[in-house]
Parts: C-alpha cells; sequence; structure tokens
C-alpha cells in the first residue's frame, strides 16, 4: 500500500475543513470526554470528601508548576513549527517540533522525579482515593504526552524533508490540548489545598 | 392489572398499580390506532397495476399537520403520566411518615436476615430478635426499613407490597411501607449480587397483632441479638 | 463541472494489478471490504450470542435440565450467559454491523466517491475492534469462567474477584470492551470527516440519504458519550487489578459513580444503535412504495433533538438505586420527554406509505416489521420511564421485554433489512424471494412468541437473572410461560440457518441483479454490482435529493440523483 494511493474522497471538502484537521478535532472530542469524566468523577469525588483535601497538600505545587510553564513553552515552540510550516520551511518546522519533543520529554522526567518522591514518602496509588485519582489522571496525560512526543518526532523527521508538512499544524492541535488537560489538572490537584 | 397476577399487600401498592394501569390506557390507545393505521396503510396502498404514488413532500403546512398534531397529543399524554407517576414517587420515596416500628435489612451474598426491634420496641437493644431468611411485621403498622449490605449491591424488592429499593454497601439507606394484609410474601434480591444471586430468597410474614406478638414471645435467646453477634468480616 | 473525476488516474495503475489474497482479503483497505469483515464478524459473535440465548433460556424454561448441546446449567455459568450475550449482542453484534458496516459499506457508495477518507485507520479499527473479540471469546474459556456481574458490571461486584469469583474473565471482560470502544472512535473518525467533506459536487446537505445523516449523528453521539465509560473503565481495571478504590465503599469510593459513568453513555449508546437502523428503515419504505419520504427535514430536526435529548435521561436506569430521590422527578421528565421525537419519527414513517404503491418484498417485509415491533418497544419504555410504576417493574422480566422489542428490531430486524436490501448490490445476486419470505415471518411470529409472555411474567414478578425461580413460591406458577417462550426461542434460531442458507446458495445461484434491480435512486445504485474498487467508474455529480420517487414530472416513477434534469 503506498502512502500516494490516497482516494479521491481524501481531495474533497464540502465542508470547507480540510480533512485532516477535521479528524484531529475528532479525536480531541472524544479524549476531552473521557478527560472530561475522569476530572468530573474526582471533583465529585473531591466535593463530598473534605479529607482528600489532607491528602492534596502533600503535592508539590512549585513542581506541577514548573512542568506547566514547560508545557505552555514547548506549546509556544509548536507554534513556531506551525508558521514555519506554513511559509514552506521544513527543516526549520523540525527544529521547532524538536523543541517541542524536548519540552515534552522534560515534562516526563521531572514527573517521574516527583512520582518517585512521593511514593518513598508513602503515597501510592492505593493509599487514598485522592492519590489513586492524581496518578491516574496526571498518568493518562503522560501517556498522551509521551504517545505525542512519539508522533511528533514521525512528523518532524518527515517535516525535516519537506514532507506533509500540513501535519506540523495537525500536531500541533493536538499538543496543545495536551497542554489543555494539564491546564485543569494543575489546579485541580495542585492548587485546590 | 397487576393486582391480577400478584396481591396487593400494602397501602402504595395500588396507588403504584394504578401508574400502571393509567399508562396501559393511554399508550395503549396509541399503540392500538398507530399499528391499526400501519396495518390499513399497507393494505390500502399495494401496489395496483397502472396506478402511480403519490408525489407527496411533507413539507406543507396541510400535510405537516397529520405529524404536529398527534405529535402533540402524544406530548399532552405525556404530561398526564408524569403527573400520575410523580405524584405516587413523591409519595412512596421523597415522604417519610411518622414510623411506628423500625427494622434493619442485612443484605449479603448470599441471603437476608432482619432485626426487628423485640419485646422493648426499640432497634438496637440487646433483646432484638435476628433472624435470616424471615421478615415478622404487624399488619396496618407504619414500618420504617434500613437497609445495608455487608459486600456487593443488593436490592430489597417485595413484589407483594411493590416495595423495591438498591442496598448499597457502606450506607444506611431508609423506606417504609405498612402492610394491609396478613400472609407470607415473597422477597427477591433484585440487583445481581453473584452467583447466589438466585438463592438468596426470602419470605415477609405480616402477622395480626396477635399473632405478632405471639411471634415475639416465642423468640428463645438463640434468636436475640444478644446471642447472635453479627460476624464481622 | 466540465466533467467528473475519474477514479483511477493512469498514476495509480500500478497497485491496482492482481492483489494477492492477503491484502485483497485481509488486509484489505477498502472500504467495502472493511465492511464485509465487520458484517462477517458480527454475524458470527450472533451465533455465539444466540447460542448463549439458547442455552440460558433452555435453562429458565426448564430448570435442571441437561441442555442438548451445553449440558447443565450451573448458577454461575446462568450469569456468564446472561451477562456474555447481552454484551455481546451490544458490542460485538449490533455496533459492527449497523454502524460500522453498514457505514462503511454505503457512505462512501452514497456520498458517490471512492473510498473513506482514512482508509488505513479504517483497517486500523477493524483490527483492533477484531482483537476485542478475540479477547471477550478468551474470556468465556478463562479459569474462573466468564465475567458474570450483568452487562452493566456494576461495582463492588465486578471490582472484586473475591465477589464476583471470575478475576481473570472479569478482567478481561472489561479489557475487550474497553478495546472495542478505542475501534469505534477510530472508526467514527472516518464515518464523520467522509460525510462531511468527500459528498459528489452538486450533493447539498439535504441531498444526503437520511441513513448516512443517521450514521453520522450516532458516530457523534457515540464519540460524545463512551469517554465517560472510558474513564470509568479505566477506573474499574484499577479496583479490579492495582488496588485502588474508586468504587469501594470500604475505602472512600463511591459505587454509584460507576453507574453514572456507565449509564451516561449507556442511555446514548442505545440511539448510537437505534440510529442507523431506522436509517435502513427509511431507504426501504421509500424504495418500496415510490414515495419520497415524508418531511425530510422533520426527520433530521427530529434526530438531533432525539440526540441531545438522549444526555439528558440516563439516570431512569437508576430510580431505586440509591440516587436522591428528588433527582427521579426530574429524569422521569426527560425520559417521557424523549418518546416525543421517536413517536414522531414513527409517524413520519407511517406517513410515507401514504398514497404509496407498496410492494412486499422481503426486505419492505422487515423494514415494516421493525415499525410495528419497535412502536411496542417504544410505549412499553413509558411504563419504565416513569418513576413511580419503575418502583415495581425495575429489575423484572418487563424490562426486558421492553429492550428487547427495542433491541431485537434494531440488531436483528434492521439487520436482515438493511441484507437483503443489498445483497443485490454487494454480491451482484438477488436473493431468493421466497426463502427469504418464509424467513421473515418465521422469525416474526415466534420473535413475538418469546417477549409477550415474559412482558407477563415481569408483570407478574419475574425478576432478571435468576437462574432459577424453585425458591419463589409466588412465581411457580409462571413455569409454563417461561416453557412457552423457551420453546419460542428454539424455534425462532431455528429458522435462521434459512437465511444463512439463503445467503450462500445465493451468491452463486441466485439471480443476476444488475445495477439497480429495485429501481432506487441513491448514488450506490448507479454503480456497478458488486462496485469495483474505486466504486465509479466516473464519479457522479448531484443533481437532486435522493427521494424523488413518482415525481409528477417524470414518466418513470424513480429519478436517480446523479441522473442529469
Amino acid at each position: 500500500m503506498s502512502a500516494a494511493a490516497r482516494p479521491i474522497a481524501n481531495t474533497r471538502s464540502a465542508a470547507g475543513l480540510p480533512t485532516g484537521r477535521l479528524a484531529v478535532w475528532w479525536v480531541i472530542a472524544s479524549e476531552v470526554v473521557i478527560f472530561g469524566g475522569l476530572l468530573a468523577s474526582y471533583i465529585m469525588g473531591r466535593l463530598a470528601h473534605d479529607v482528600w483535601a489532607d491528602q492534596a497538600a502533600h503535592t508539590n505545587m512549585w513542581i506541577g508548576a514548573f512542568n506547566t510553564w514547560v508545557l505552555l513553552t514547548s506549546s509556544l515552540f509548536a507554534v513556531l513549527g506551525h508558521k514555519a510550516a506554513e511559509a514552506g520551511d521544513g527543516p526549520k518546522a523540525a527544529r521547532f517540533i524538536g523543541l517541542t519533543m524536548l519540552g515534552g520529554v522534560i515534562f516526563v522526567i521531572v514527573k517521574a522525579f516527583e512520582w518517585t518522591g512521593e511514593i518513598r514518602h508513602g503515597f501510592t496509588i492505593t493509599s487514598s482515593t485522592f492519590w489513586s485519582f492524581y496518578y491516574t489522571a496526571a498518568g493518562l496525560h503522560a501517556l498522551h504526552v509521551i504517545a505525542g512526543v512519539v508522533i511528533m518526532g514521525i512528523i518532524a523527521n518527515d517535516a525535516r524533508k519537506n514532507l506533509e508538512l500540513h501535519r506540523v499544524e495537525l500536531i500541533g492541535i493536538y499538543w496543545h490540548f495536551v497542554d489543555i488537560v494539564w491546564i485543569f489538572l494543575f489546579p485541580l490537584l495542585y492548587i485546590a489545598k | 392489572m397487576i393486582e391480577s397476577l400478584i396481591p396487593a399487600a400494602s397501602t402504595y401498592a395500588s396507588d403504584i398499580d394504578g401508574v400502571f394501569t393509567l399508562i396501559f390506557v393511554l399508550v395503549g390507545f396509541w399503540f392500538v390506532l398507530t399499528e391499526g393505521i400501519l396495518l390499513w396503510l399497507i393494505l390500502r396502498f399495494r401496489k395496483r397495476d397502472g396506478v402511480k404514488a403519490e408525489y407527496i413532500t411533507g413539507e406543507l403546512k396541510s400535510e405537516k399537520r397529520w405529524i404536529t398534531i398527534p405529535h402533540l397529543l402524544v406530548l399532552v399524554c405525556d404530561v398526564f403520566i408524569i403527573v400520575g407517576a410523580v405524584r405516587v414517587w413523591y409519595n412512596v420515596k421523597q415522604e417519610l411518615p411518622p414510623a411506628q416500628e423500625i427494622v434493619r435489612v442485612v443484605g449479603q451474598q448470599w441471603a437476608w436476615s432482619f432485626d426487628h426491634p423485640g419485646p422493648d420496641g426499640q432497634l438496637d437493644t440487646p433483646d432484638d430478635i435476628r433472624t435470616v431468611d424471615e421478615l415478622h411485621v404487624e399488619s396496618g403498622k407504619l414500618i420504617h426499613f434500613k437497609l445495608v449490605s455487608k459486600d456487593v449491591l443488593h436490592s430489597f424488592s417485595v413484589p407483594a407490597f411493590r416495595l423495591k429499593q438498591d442496598v448499597i454497601p457502606g450506607r444506611e439507606i431508609i423506606g417504609w411501607f405498612e402492610a394491609t394484609r396478613p400472609g407470607t410474601y415473597d422477597i427477591q434480591c433484585a440487583e445481581i449480587c453473584g452467583i447466589g444471586h438466585a438463592l438468596m430468597p426470602a419470605r415477609v410474614v405480616v402477622e395480626t397483632p396477635a399473632q405478632h406478638a405471639a411471634w415475639i414471645a416465642s423468640q428463645r435467646p438463640l434468636t436475640l441479638a444478644a446471642a447472635t453477634p453479627r460476624v464481622e468480616e | 463541472m466540465a466533467h467528473a473525476p475519474v477514479a483511477h488516474p493512469e498514476a495509480h495503475g500500478a497497485h491496482h494489478a492482481e492483489q494477492s489474497f492477503w491484502s485483497k482479503y485481509v488486509f484489505s483497505t477498502d472500504h467495502k471490504m472493511i465492511a464485509m469483515q465487520y458484517m462477517f464478524t458480527g454475524m458470527f459473535m450472533a451465533l455465539v450470542g444466540g447460542f448463549m440465548a439458547y442455552a440460558f433460556r433452555m435453562q429458565n424454561g426448564f430448570p435442571g435440565m441437561e441442555v442438548p448441546g451445553y449440558g447443565l446449567v450451573s448458577p454461575n455459568e446462568y450469569n456468564a450467559l446472561v451477562t456474555n450475550h447481552g454484551t455481546i449482542m451490544i458490542f460485538w453484534v449490533a455496533m459492527p454491523v449497523l454502524v460500522a458496516a453498514f457505514g462503511n459499506y454505503l457512505i462512501p457508495l452514497m456520498l458517490g466517491c471512492d473510498d473513506m477518507v482514512f482508509p488505513r485507520i479504517n483497517r486500523l479499527s477493524y483490527q483492533i475492534f477484531l482483537l476485542s473479540a478475540v479477547v471477550i471469546l478468551a474470556s468465556l474459556f478463562v479459569q474462573g469462567g466468564g465475567f458474570g456481574g450483568a452487562w452493566t458490571a456494576y461495582p463492588p461486584l465486578s471490582a472484586k474477584a473475591e465477589y464476583n469469583l471470575t478475576g481473570l474473565g472479569s478482567t478481561m471482560w472489561l479489557v475487550a470492551v474497553a478495546l472495542e470502544f478505542v475501534a469505534f472512535l477510530l472508526g467514527g473518525i472516518n464515518f464523520v470527516t467522509t460525510a462531511m467533506n468527500s459528498r459528489a459536487p452538486g450533493m447539498k446537505m439535504y441531498d444526503i440519504p437520511i441513513v448516512v445523516w443517521m450514521i453520522v449523528v450516532a458516530s457523534i453521539l457515540f464519540m460524545a458519550s463512551v469517554g465517560q465509560l472510558i474513564a470509568g473503565a479505566v477506573m474499574l481495571f484499577m479496583d479490579q487489578n492495582v488496588g485502588t478504590a474508586f468504587f469501594d465503599p470500604d475505602r472512600g469510593g463511591d459505587p454509584i459513580l460507576w453507574q453514572h459513568l456507565f449509564w451516561f453513555f449507556g442511555h446514548p449508546e442505545v440511539y448510537v444503535v437505534l440510529l442507523p437502523a431506522i436509517g435502513i428503515v427509511a431507504e426501504i419504505i421509500t424504495v418500496f412504495s415510490r414515495k419520497k419520504l415524508f418531511a425530510y427535514k422533520t426527520v433530521l430536526y427530529t434526530v438531533v433533538a432525539t440526540g441531545v435529548l438522549s444526555f439528558t435521561v440516563w439516570a431512569h436506569h437508576q430510580f431505586v438505586a440509591g440516587i436522591d430521590p428528588r433527582m427521579a422527578n426530574i429524569f422521569t421528565i426527560t425520559t417521557l420527554l424523549i418518546s416525543v421525537p421517536i413517536a414522531e419519527m414513527m409517524f413520519v414513517y407511517i406517513a410515507t406509505l401514504y398514497g404509496g404503491s407498496i410492494t412486499l418484498t422481503t426486505p419492505m417485509l422487515w423494514a415494516l416489521g421493525f415499525i410495528a415491533t419497535f412502536l411496542l418497544g417504544g410505549v412499553t419504555g413509558i411504563f419504565l420511564g416513569a418513576s413511580g410504576s419503575d418502583i415495581y417493574l425495575h429489575d423484572t422480566y418487563f424490562v426486558l421485554a421492553h429492550f428487547h422489542y427495542t433491541f431485537f428490531p434494531i440488531a436483528i430486524i434492521g439487520t436482515y433489512a438493511g441484507v437483503t436490501y443489498w445483497y443485490p448490490k454487494m454480491f451482484g445476486r438477488m436473493l431468493n424471494e421466497t426463502l427469504g419470505k418464509i424467513h421473515f415471518w418465521g422469525t416474526f411470529i415466534s420473535f413475538n412468541c418469546i417477549f409477550i409472555p415474559l412482558f407477563y411474567t415481569g408483570m407478574a414478578g419475574d425478576h432478571r437473572r435468576i437462574w432459577s425461580y424453585q425458591l419463589f413460591p409466588e412465581l411457580l406458577d409462571l413455569q409454563d410461560v417461561r416453557a412457552f417462550a423457551s420453546i419460542a426461542t428454539v424455534v425462532m434460531l431455528a429458522f435462521q440457518p434459512i437465511f444463512i442458507f439463503n445467503f450462500f446458495w445465493s451468491l452463486r445461484r441466485g439471480a443476476v441483479a444488475g445495477d439497480n434491480p429495485w429501481k432506487a435512486n441513491t448514488l450506490e445504485w448507479q454503480a456497478p454490482s458488486p462496485p469495483p474498487h474505486g466504486n465509479f467508474a466516473e464519479l457522479p455529480q448531484v443533481y437532486r435529493g435522493p427521494y424523488e420517487y413518482s415525481h409528477p414530472d417524470r414518466k418513470e416513477d424513480y429519478w436517480p440523483q446523479n441522473a442529469p434534469a
């Protein structure tokens, strides 16, 4: 199956939106519902159990804030990458995507240290329902960060050779979504004490 | 209609049966009418040689009316049903009339057990009568039941009373009933609870005041709470 | 438009040379082949689900008997049978056949294009689906047996192996369902983007056949609702395997949270499978009454309204579950209100028959049978949506009969309607009409003989998921009625081989169909039967809506969408 054998279906645009972008929005919409369900459950639980606040006091707001800054900065690089792709400069776009990936990797590494510390202190996934939600929500998010980094690697590799530049925008949209999920997680898990 | 299949043995049983009958009449009318029209149309408009079908878009007001009017009438019927159902629901589930006696109903894998107040009339005292499989109540007394579960979800269902309430571990749920006819009625578990779900039948024994007093008096220490502490897991 | 684009310009020539068995049948990215894969997998799973129904109905009707072909049905096997019957029928029969098979087959053809927008994602979605089917089947054979906590899987029963006694089976069940969800989310990408973007030139929004709209709306409903349950499934998986306590009340969790997450998805899900079925019915009744669909736009708005409302009714499954009783009133209102747009849709279909020229072909019998039976399903829902009567009817066979009068029309009648209607297009041959009619009447009559008695037993107190009623004195008299329903089940299952025979025999021996044996308007009938890779020799241009039958200005009583004015 060659990549060039795209159906005519792919070239039409009756709704006026490029199909790739429609598809990414569809994926994001489904993910919003998944995270929405998880976070709504957490919020309901948190409101019903004051005792969770005692547990939440042990999350490290500064690490959370640092990771927030890392993700936001990486999103900025994704935007710059998109601009470069639109201008047709594949190698430049690839470099910016590389920086975005770097942000994702730093995020995950920081999180690994953070969790190691918390686990050493006895805050494991089973030690209380607060921590169950904390690790599940942040863990699901981290899996999406890792998946995003992997996909960005593939797209950056193509972009370097000036191929499939339209995908730079698409992965950028996905990355902004990953960012926004974190923007919700951060106050819920770190700030609300 | 339901009363012809299962006796109505509580004060609210006939109210619930009444909701059923109300709905049956209203939807029954629409059901028969619609199926009848469907059948008539199929027969009336069978393909005939030389007869072409009509070209009807359904967009004209005069045509739309055939849908809009029935559809509004359905809505009106729905309102009647909502009012009827909500009234009964309110009486059974939202109101808690004052109790003349309180019992505890315990669901577990796989049996029902019951705590009765005993001669002193108070629950949670040493003379409580604890039974398995049989709940004894007096006819004409307003009973509160406190539902608890030891493990998974169960559901306390007494069809003759038209009573049903799920039991949730970690919570005590309170409901009420007032039995109207002496007799023995089935208790079923109405929430799948594992392999013994069909194997935890129980009975409600509704007694006259005299029978009930005799039953209480006949309970040996074996069934008194003080002698049969609950095994905590 | 000077000329329609040709499906296969020379640049693509090379890869349409001889395809190996593997690339043509197994690893195909052609939407029609993927549709067949979903359809055959779904039909196979229907045999599995049907066999399960046979086994538990025999136990229910004749308690303690050695069921021929199965043996003795123990209490835990009974629970596993009813659980997996329900789960398989919804997720591995109704969804793949109605949404994925018909969606995949019809959408590109009816829109006049050559394939889905993302053929490789399409293939991937089937592969994940197939994996999920393997996992659910495997779950039945592991130590401890298959999961037996009902398709609703309420915790704590479903969360702890010490309660359900099927530790591995429970986890595999959950993983299979989650994989199925992922497969359908992926599939949805194709349906929605293709429908939005790949319409033939000249095809406006209101020229799209209703069944395509229905499948698209169904995909959107699915996408908007399944995420909650995926979140719930992640939490349940963790409770089962990692020792978290999301749903464990002893450690601060809440079993009712699962119920809300489940039913918030579960209710829209029934509309996800309903919509394609009623779309199929619309296509069939217009063709076989030679009439334009009555009030097309009304149908559309009704569908969207139903879709939106479907998110507001979920807790009618939880009236007696221990929710705040005040909430119940809100859900009674929303649930009864949703009956209004559905009633409207039924009225519109019936109105479409008025003034028609009706031929009772096999597909038309199935389509009319759908309307007749779904009506009963719909009206019996009212008894359950009204909180006051639901107190008594919840968890009885009344509920079961209600949802079989909705699900059976959807999943079985709708499927037979669609398959008998599009078979000529899919395979280039006609099915045998006599066999088709025998199959229809045998199935239709026996279906009613199974479930009308079950309304009765439900009213008389039979609760669901009960292995045997022998321990309940009030219910002993009903055994004859249960036995009757069980015999009717065997009869109904016995009629199905007629269809299977007809299906396979006609592949080689059926009359050659030609492009448009039914003289229909929609674009798939303007392609060859079966359509080749790429579908159309010349991609069509559209000039009108899909239901211009018996137009007064035309001599012919049909007017294909792509015929120039």
